[in-house]
């Protein structure tokens, strides 16, 4: 038998008005009181915890700014080119619009990657957050996509040759991959084919999952409740008013502490766009100003800075298939993070060292790969890009090793947290 | 003005430029040995433009030079001579009467003077668009390459250049820079000899002096910096607001903030 479910007691309800006539039609008010004001997130969190929400404010950034852009962008081999520099030229603030979507592409992966070293930092990828972390990975692997796709469209010289040097790679697929490279491509080489399909997944297809994708992040979020950097679960410690002892409500505690950190990030943040756009070379690459050029390769093909760390280990390895395969690897292995930590802890607080080696090799193997990848592929750099890419992977492979070896110091029953006064 | 009739000026005085240094040629290898001329160049790598593009004087006088000298051969596709008015404060009148040509309207993109299939013929290659040269190859590569054409009676131009090496582009400018010989030096390279460029030594005078082409040089990679990205005058001053508020912003949003957490302990 279905029971007629009575909606609570709506105080709204009896101010009359546009509040309450809205009430009876949707439940705007449930979901403040249970995703804003209701829920209640740890009250310690640090730094590292601007970057979620830092994301979610560049994601809406490039929505915008992209959408903008579109009305004036003229997919094509003849015509991209073009109109990027009609944009920056004679379209009323175009600069400022392409500006702040070139910058935003590259703060997006920092405040990305900021945001998954906070996770692999306080464990937030442990139990119950194995889904969380999961979804997020979708979100970064959606995130490369829509960025090398975005990276193509101004048919740059450079756009050109990346496009052909990453399309390729799906080439050392065994059996399928040449077809799949052409089929991939829609012609024999990067060309107009190539450009406008990458358009149409670039404004349609990849926003929405990335949107679908974000929203399962936050959905998931909620049920399970935000990590802190001490690793412990503060609803195992409730309050007679049944919240936890440890946490606040997120509005208006995190809300007003994240409109500070935003403000932050929009001062750096504007400081690139409006005074160094270009950031010497690595937001939007020299090479880029000289159309797309079949005839011309540029002396050295670089991917931009964020990808440099996965195209590293691609060069470490002189087998190209190989090399893919390790490239490969070195993305989805964050997937597999949840089952390969057998830590009794969350938080590198209480790990033990074996834990904090491996965890500082690896940003450093990380930060290595990356300055390798920016630089032609010999000598130093090549030796660099291989001793890092070992530590890379000695972070994942010897995880369920060394999380077991090793003494972890016992986690606290509440949060540290000094009030700020 | 340098010339009032740029269309049939500029590329008379290449081809002068071009017989010039064919007969100079030979000239300048029987002056080396003679030569006590004082050497430059040998730090040309280290050449900076040092340009500003909010030097307005600068950036109209690298129009007027660019339109006179380069733009025979180079186009600047992505801009037209109403913006490059408008920006660098230039009267409509003046405009029309000195830089834009009798067949063009203000508000044409700047083509060249040159069919694309005589270029070829005569150069090899079709003279590459300048509108985003400065972004592509920064000011400094510019100011270097302007700066640093010599002698080289085995080109087919007459002459070679130090940082775009067997450059398919005559020395346009020697008229007004006079020209110069590379004096080489021979290095040990793992035990084979190599060439390397030790300096300049001036072999016929030009016009102008070594300062004022220098400048002339300066003028015309400023005005293609500001070519490269005509909002950046606006861009910076615009930029000082935004960031002026966003600090202001954030300020308050921090007072907020601590205002808020007080209550937490």
């Amino acid at each position: 038998m279905a029971a007629v479910v009575k909606p609570p007691e709506a105080p709204a309800a009896k101010r009359g008005g546009l509040r309450a006539w809205l009430y009876k039609r949707l439940p705007i008010e449930e979901f403040i009181s249970t995703q804003l004001t209701g829920y209640y997130a740890p009250k310690n969190f640090n730094f590292w915890y601007y970057f979620g929400v830092l994301s979610i404010v560049v994601l809406a950034l490039q929505l915008l700014t992209g959408i903008y852009l579109t009305m004036f962008y003229k997919p094509g081999a003849a015509t991209s080119f073009e109109s990027v520099q009609f944009i920056m030229r004679e379209v009323d603030y175009g600069w400022l619009i392409r500006y702040i979507h070139s910058t935003g592409a590259s703060a997006f992966f920092l405040v990305v990657y900021l945001h998954m070293f906070r996770a692999l930092l306080y464990g937030s990828y442990k139990p119950p957050r194995e889904l969380l972390w999961v979804i997020g990975m979708l979100v970064y692997i959606a995130l490369m996509a829509e960025a090398f796709m975005g990276y193509v469209l101004p048919w740059g010289n450079m756009s050109y040759w990346a496009a052909q040097v990453i399309v390729n790679l799906f080439g050392t697929i065994p059996w399928i991959g040449p077809g799949l490279v052409e089929w991939i491509r829609g012609d024999y080489g990067i060309a107009d084919a190539t450009l406008n399909r990458f358009f149409a997944l670039h404004v349609v297809a990849v926003p929405l999952a990335l949107l679908l994708l974000v929203v399962l992040h936050l959905v998931a979020l909620r049920r399970a409740g935000s990590n802190n950097p001490d690793g412990i679960e503060i609803k195992e410690k409730l309050g007679p008013d049944g919240h936890p002892l440890d946490g606040i409500p997120f509005h208006p505690y995190y809300t007003v502490k994240d409109t500070v950190g935003v403000g932050v990030f929009f001062v750096l943040f504007a400081i690139v766009v409006f005074f160094a756009p270009t950031l010497g070379g690595y937001f939007l690459e020299h090479a880029n100003f000289e159309p797309a050029n079949p005839l011309s390769t540029p002396p050295e093909i670089t991917p931009s800075w964020y990808f440099t760390p996965f195209y590293a280990i691609l060069r470490a390895v002189p087998n190209q298939r190989l090399g893919a395969l390790l490239l490969l690897l070195a993305v989805i292995a964050y997937l597999f993070l949840p089952w390969l930590d057998r830590s009794p802890v969350k938080s590198m607080r209480y790990k033990g060292w074996l834990s904090r080696l491996f965890f500082a090799l690896f940003v450093a193997a990380f930060l290595g790969l990356m300055y390798a990848g920016l630089n032609p592929p010999e000598g130093a750099f090549v030796t660099l890009g291989r001793v890092c890419a070992v530590f890379y992977f000695a972070y994942f492979v010897l995880m369920p090793v060394y999380t077991r070896l090793e003494t972890a110091k016992p986690a606290p029953e509440r949060v540290r947290f000094h009030a700020h006064t | 003005m340098l010339t009032r009739n740029r269309l049939t000026g500029a590329p008379r005085r290449a081809v002068l430029a071009l017989l010039l240094v064919a007969s100079v040629a030979s000239a300048g290898a029987a002056a080396q040995e003679a030569s006590g001329a004082t050497g430059f160049g040998s730090d040309w790598h280290s050449w900076k433009a040092g340009n500003s593009v909010a030097d307005l004087a600068s950036l109209q006088r690298g129009a007027r030079d660019f339109l006179n000298y380069c733009n025979a051969c180079h186009s600047l596709q992505y801009i037209r001579y109403a913006r490059i008015g408008q920006d660098l404060k230039i009267p409509a009148d003046l405009l029309q009467q000195f830089l834009v040509p009798p067949t063009r309207k203000p508000t044409d993109y700047i083509a060249s003077s040159m069919p694309a299939e005589d270029a070829v013929n005569w150069f090899g290659k079709e003279p590459p668009d300048l509108s985003l040269i400065a972004q592509e190859r920064g000011a400094d590569y510019l100011y270097q390459y302007l700066t640093t054409f010599y002698v080289d009676p085995s080109r087919p131009t007459g002459t070679n250049n130090l940082a775009l090496d067997t450059t398919a582009m005559p020395d346009v400018v020697s008229q007004l820079e006079g020209l110069k010989r590379a004096v080489f030096r021979t290095v040990a390279v793992n035990g084979a000899s190599e060439q390397v460029f030790d300096h300049f030594e001036p072999v016929v005078p030009g016009s102008l002096t070594r300062e004022q082409f220098d400048g002339f040089a300066r003028d015309i990679v400023n005005f293609l910096d500001y070519v490269a990205e005509p909002a950046q005058l606006h861009r910076r001053a615009l930029g000082v607001w935004v960031v002026l508020f966003l600090l202001v912003f954030t300020w308050l949003a921090w007072l907020l903030k601590r205002e808020y957490w007080k209550d937490v302990h």
